[in-house]
Parts: C-alpha cells; sequence; structure tokens
C-alpha cells in the first residue's frame, strides 16, 4: 500500500498539521509512504519531509502554484498522484487542503472522507476514525476503491521526527484554463493586538449570541474578574466585532487553559478543535440543543446577557 | 482591551446598518444558490444502525449557513436585478425547506429527488449538483459554509471541478463587479483577497450576513413559486453513478464515542449564575 502525503507550505515551511498527518502515515507501517509539496521555492521544505518519514518527496514548482489556491493543486495534484501510483492520498485538513482534498476527489472519482482522527491498518484496508453529528458518534469509514483520499481533523496528528533523508522527484503539470481564474490579489497579515490568549489561565469566550460587538464588554468586565483574557469564534471575528489575534479554532489559536466559559457559541467543530484541551468547560446557550452542551462540563442553558453580568458581580463581590 | 476600530474585513460592520455596495458595475446576475435540507436542530439526530444513514425521517429545516447564501444572493439580487435559484439534492420532502428560500424572496426551487440518489457521498452527490446546475447556467453559484449534518464544509470544491469553474471558499465579504466577483476570507495566516471571472462558484462563510426573516407576504407568496423536481433520468445521470453503487466510501461500523464523565446542564431559573460560582469555587477555580 503505497501513502502520498500534501505538505502545505507557508513561508517556505510545511505546516505542522502536514508534518503530523506525514508522521503518523509513516507509524502505520503500511507499505511506502511519500509527500508532495507545490508552490514556487519549495525544495528546501520538500527536503524536510524526510525527517518526518518520506521515503520520497514529489515537488511541483510552477508559477501557477505561487498562490495558495486549491484549483491549481488539483491539476498538480492529479499528475503527482498518475506519477507516483499512490493508493492513499493523505491531507491535513485546512482551508486550502479541504478544497484541494475534495476537488481531486471528483477529479479522480475517487473515494474522500473528512474530518478523520485517526488512521488504520486492518487486513490491508486504510480504515479511518471519523466523528460524526455534532461528534455524538463514532463511524469507522472506509474506501472502495483506490485512490483512498482522506482529509485529517486538524490537530488531529503530533509531527514525529523519525531522521532520515528523502529522495527528490520533479513532476511537471499541466494546469487547465478554468484552474488558473482565481487569483489572489491581497494578503493581510492580522496584527495581533492586546495580551496572548494562549498563556492565559483563564478564558471567555465570545460568539454570535453576544448581539453584537458592544456585547463584548459582557466578556471582558467577566474576565477581568477572573483575571482572564477574552477570546471570540470566527463568525464574530469575521463579522469586525473582535481582533482576529483572539479567534480560538481551527484558522485561529489553540488554547487550553484550566477555565474556558462560552458565551453564546454554539460549539461547531472547526471551533471545538481549538479549545477541546481547556481544563473545563462552562458554557452559556439559550439554546438547549447547542452541539457545545455536548461537550461542556458545565452548561447552562439560558440568557447570557441575563447570567454573565450578574455572574461577574458575584464574582467580584468574592475578592 | 477594547475592540472599538478594528474591523479586520475594513467594513465588518456593514451588515448592521446594511449599507454596502455589493455590486459595483450593474449588470443582472443569475445567481443559484445549493441549498440542503438538514435534520432541524430539534431533532436528536441518529445514524439509522440498518442502513448506516442518517435518519432523515423526522422534522427537516433549511441548513443554518445556506440561509446566509441565500440572503447574500438575495442582497446581489436586490442591487443589480437578475433571478435567484435554489437548488438542491434531497428526499421529497426537502421541498418544504426549500419553499423557506422562495419565502425570503428567491424566485424558483429545483429539487432533485431519486430513491437511487440516497446514500450518495460528496463525489455522487457533487455529480447530481453539477447535472442539475448545468441546466441552470447560472452567471454565480453559491454555497454555504457547511451542512450540519455532514460538516465537509468541501461540496464546492468537487462541483466546481466539475463545472470547469474558478472557485472561491469560506467568503466573508462578497463583491461582484460587472463580470467579476471577489472574495475575502479567512486562513490559518491572516486574510486572502481572491477575485475570479464569472461565471464563479463562491461558498459563503457563516458571517457574510444577517439573514433576513420572510415576510408574511413572502410566505404566502412561496406556495405559487415555480417548484420543480427532477429525478435522476430527467438530468441523464445513470443510477450506478449514484447512491451507494456510485460512492467510493462506506461506513464499516457506528459506535457511541467514549463518555465524558461528570457533564452538568442546568436550565437557567435567574441562579444560574450563582449555580456557576458554587461549580467554580467546587472546582477550585475560584
Ligand atoms: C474551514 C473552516 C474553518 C473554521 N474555523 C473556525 C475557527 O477557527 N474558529 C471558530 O470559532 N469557528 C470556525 N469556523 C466556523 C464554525 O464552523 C462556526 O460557524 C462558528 O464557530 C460559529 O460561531 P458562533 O458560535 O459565534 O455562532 P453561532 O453558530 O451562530 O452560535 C451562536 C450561539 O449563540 C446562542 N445565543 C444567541 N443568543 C443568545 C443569548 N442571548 N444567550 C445565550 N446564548 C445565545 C445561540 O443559541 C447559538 O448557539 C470555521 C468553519 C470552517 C468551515
Ligand atoms: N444535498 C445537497 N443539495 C444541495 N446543496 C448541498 C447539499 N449538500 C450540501 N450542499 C451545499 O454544500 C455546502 C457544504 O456542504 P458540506 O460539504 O456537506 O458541508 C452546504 O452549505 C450547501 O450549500
Amino acid at each position: 500500500m503505497s501513502t502520498l502525503v500534501f505538505l502545505e507550505t507557508h513561508d517556505g515551511e510545511p505546516t505542522r498539521g502536514g508534518l503530523g498527518v506525514l508522521s503518523k502515515a509513516a507509524a502505520l507501517g503500511a507499505g511506502d509512504v511519500s509527500a508532495v509539496v507545490l508552490g514556487t521555492g519549495v525544495r528546501d521544505a520538500a527536503a524536510k519531509a524526510g525527517a518526518h518519514g518520506a521515503a520520497k518527496v514529489f515537488v511541483v514548482e510552477d508559477d501557477a502554484l505561487a498562490a495558495p489556491l486549491p484549483q491549481p493543486r488539483v491539476d498538480a495534484l492529479e499528475a503527482v498522484v498518475a506519477e507516483s501510483g499512490a493508493e492513499n492520498v493523505l491531507f491535513a485538513a485546512s482551508v486550502l487542503a479541504a478544497d484541494v482534498a475534495s476537488g481531486l476527489a471528483a477529479r479522480l472519482e475517487a473515494g474522500l472522507n473528512w474530518d478523520l482522527t485517526d488512521l488504520r491498518v486492518d487486513g490491508g484496508e486504510l480504515v479511518g476514525t471519523r466523528p460524526a453529528l455534532g461528534d455524538t458518534v463514532l463511524v469507522e469509514v472506509g474506501w472502495t476503491s483506490t485512490p483512498r483520499i482522506g482529509l485529517v481533523r486538524s490537530g488531529t496528528f503530533d509531527p514525529v521526527e523519525s531522521g532520515g533523508t528523502t529522495e527528490v522527484q520533479d513532476v511537471s503539470a499541466t494546469f487547465q484554463d478554468f484552474s488558473t481564474q482565481a487569483r489572489l490579489v491581497d494578503h493581510l497579515q492580522e496584527e495581533s493586538s492586546g495580551p496572548s490568549i494562549e498563556d492565559a489561565d483563564v478564558i471567555v469566550a465570545g460568539g454570535r449570541g453576544l448581539g453584537g460587538p458592544e456585547g463584548f464588554s459582557m466578556c471582558e468586565e467577566l474576565a477581568a474578574a477572573l483575571g482572564g483574557a477574552v477570546a471570540a469564534t470566527r463568525a464574530v471575528v469575521d463579522a469586525g466585532w473582535y481582533p482576529y489575534s483572539a479567534q480560538v479554532g481551527q484558522t485561529g489559536k489553540t488554547v487550553s487553559p484550566k477555565l474556558y466559559i462560552a458565551l453564546g457559541i454554539s460549539g461547531a467543530i472547526q471551533h471545538k478543535v481549538g479549545m477541546q484541551g481547556s481544563g473545563t468547560i462552562v458554557a452559556i446557550n439559550k439554546d438547549p440543543n447547542a452541539p457545545i452542551f455536548d461537550f461542556a462540563d458545565l452548561g447552562v442553558v439560558g440568557d447570557l446577557a441575563q447570567i454573565a453580568p450578574k455572574l461577574t458581580e458575584l464574582l467580584r463581590a468574592r475578592t | 482591551m477594547g475592540c472599538a476600530g478594528f474591523w479586520p474585513l475594513g467594513t465588518g460592520v456593514r451588515h448592521l446598518d446594511g449599507a454596502r455596495p455589493l455590486v459595483v458595475r450593474v449588470t443582472r446576475v443569475k445567481i443559484a444558490v445549493c441549498v440542503k435540507q438538514v435534520p432541524d436542530a430539534t431533532v436528536h439526530k441518529r445514524i439509522d444502525p440498518d442502513t448506516n444513514r442518517l435518519d432523515r425521517s423526522g422534522e427537516g429545516a433549511l441548513n443554518a449557513t445556506d440561509v446566509n447564501a441565500v440572503e447574500e444572493a438575495l442582497r446581489l439580487k436586490e442591487a443589480s436585478g437578475g433571478e435567484v435559484v435554489v437548488v438542491s439534492l434531497g428526499p421529497e420532502k426537502a421541498m418544504d425547506s426549500l419553499r423557506k428560500a422562495l419565502a425570503m424572496g428567491a424566485d424558483r426551487a429545483v429539487l432533485v429527488s431519486d430513491d437511487a440518489a440516497a446514500g450518495s457521498d460528496l463525489v455522487a452527490t457533487s455529480r447530481v449538483l453539477a447535472k442539475a446546475l448545468e441546466r441552470e447556467e447560472a452567471d454565480l453559484v453559491l454555497f454555504g459554509q457547511q451542512s450540519s449534518d455532514g460538516d465537509g464544509a468541501v461540496l464546492w470544491a468537487a462541483v466546481s471541478d466539475r463545472l470547469r469553474r474558478p472557485m472561491v471558499s469560506q467568503v466573508a465579504e462578497l463583491t461582484v463587479d460587472g463580470d467579476a466577483v471577489t472574495g475575502k476570507r479567512q486562513t490559518e495566516f491572516g486574510y486572502d483577497v481572491i477575485a475570479a471571472p464569472l461565471p464563479a462558484v463562491v461558498a459563503v462563510s457563516d458571517a457574510i450576513n444577517e439573514p433576513r426573516y420572510p415576510s408574511l407576504k413572502g410566505i404566502m407568496g412561496a406556495k405559487s413559486k415555480p417548484q420543480e423536481v427532477f429525478s435522476l433520468a430527467d438530468l441523464g445521470v445513470d443510477p450506478g453513478e449514484v447512491g451507494e453503487a456510485g460512492s467510493s466510501t462506506t461506513v464499516r461500523a457506528v459506535a457511541p464515542p467514549p463518555a465524558k464523565s461528570d457533564q452538568v446542564k442546568i436550565e437557567d431559573d435567574g441562579s444560574g449564575a450563582e449555580k456557576i460560582v458554587d461549580y467554580l469555587a467546587e472546582k477550585r477555580l475560584i
């Protein structure tokens, strides 16, 4: 069984997620493991894959791959899958990788299983574990044809260095006309402001249930009473209610405070992956069916506008 | 620490006052919005042990993030003129949910419904949807952020590859300017602004807008708007290419996850704050 792992790069470095999936693929001990790196000026990144278990790294260097856009990557991967004969193609989930994996699945008429939190080999078959329905069931998933495409949930596997060098093989790709029509016209790196939420022992996080940017003052007051920091969901960051530097989740920070208080947050998987390592999770949400109650230690069904200010008052009175 | 003056998307507060230029140069756009009926949030979601598929027998609802996509389509139409059609693959009763989009203001609903399509995975679903979308010849195909029952947040990429159109996903701010779309989206590394010529496929994020509620007039009017149901044969799709036969992924087993111990859930009766304080004190967190 041969496995190909997509290594996403940023500023010339392979991402942690990609190296984690590569390390896992190597640890499965099932056949050849190779990696693929796509972009411009990515050969150095390719060389790093050896240390994480890739015997070979396929590289497609092309200006069409300079921007982090998915469609030309589907073309390039189609060429690399053909060249390598890979039976498994694995991705660490990211905004970019998810689109690449899905586009590739359609292109190759191949099966894609996503949100995998474990992989194993059983009787020569690749088997994935996928928590589904808001993580309320664990599904064991398989594939009935090759290549088998798997998208691993963000933050699942840590990179492990196993030493070793790698052979780099260049592959050239032809690009479909539609694949190169989307263009990156701007990239904005957000300045981080305020204290880092990653070091905080207590985090008070706010979501769309706060009702508007002004709702964050409730989070700030509660956080101050607890000596903690304020965090936010992507929904409110994208809506401009709070800075990106405070965002927790797949495309934000990963935090593990002793106490995480979630105000008006539904508990989507992409938020959960950034805070599930918290010691104690307290959630206030007015919807009794909100998914966050499935993983909160203490869930309070109610209106945060009533409960949060009172909680702040009570905490202040204790000190 | 305050957040005043910090708007990562520049015009991030736009939907609070509703005044942002969605369409710069006026051209009529035909927009197809892919929407899905999912189990209503009040229904306990379960996988049917006989079929290993999601039990869809309970009450259904229009997938929440697809409502954002419908809203965005309506705003574009209101700014430039054009047509909004919602397109879905699902059981016949999914039309009940599509009618919500019609009540919001969409012009037509197209539902592909066929027993042979039940159990379709991503690749099979994308095959059917692409066929239905090809008939529509829309300038812009919109998707929601993710389905609450599948949580893949991936379908658009498969569909756009079949349609051979440029695609932008996770868009939190969308502009249509003449014959091009520009979307701003968040990634793991900040924000990207991506432009593509029409026709294009765009998947929006749940932060893109605050959807309207259907008016009473809208709800009444929805009933008489065109609602077409197509079978696979109508679309020229071979039943062997969809459903389980056309899917390359399988469910081998379903099990409950390891139980999380000591979870407490309470209803606030006015003493919620006190109970939280007691809980935190007991856990020695305060
Ligand atoms: C590729 C990808 C990456 C993503 N990355 C991230 C990420 O990094 N971080 C992240 O957070 N999300 C991320 N998301 C988005 C995620 O899926 C959810 O859409 C998002 O987390 C929802 O934010 P929310 O909980 O604030 O909003 P909602 O889902 O709208 O939830 C608001 C909640 O507030 C409750 N509420 C409303 N009013 C009140 C009240 N008065 N009192 C109490 N409760 C109330 C409601 O019941 C609801 O449950 C990502 C999505 C994708 C597809
Ligand atoms: N059966 C379906 N019919 C039409 N559109 C769908 C269907 N399933 C998913 N979608 C669309 O694809 C988006 C992403 O779905 P998913 O990849 O399943 O999370 C949804 O938000 C919808 O816009």
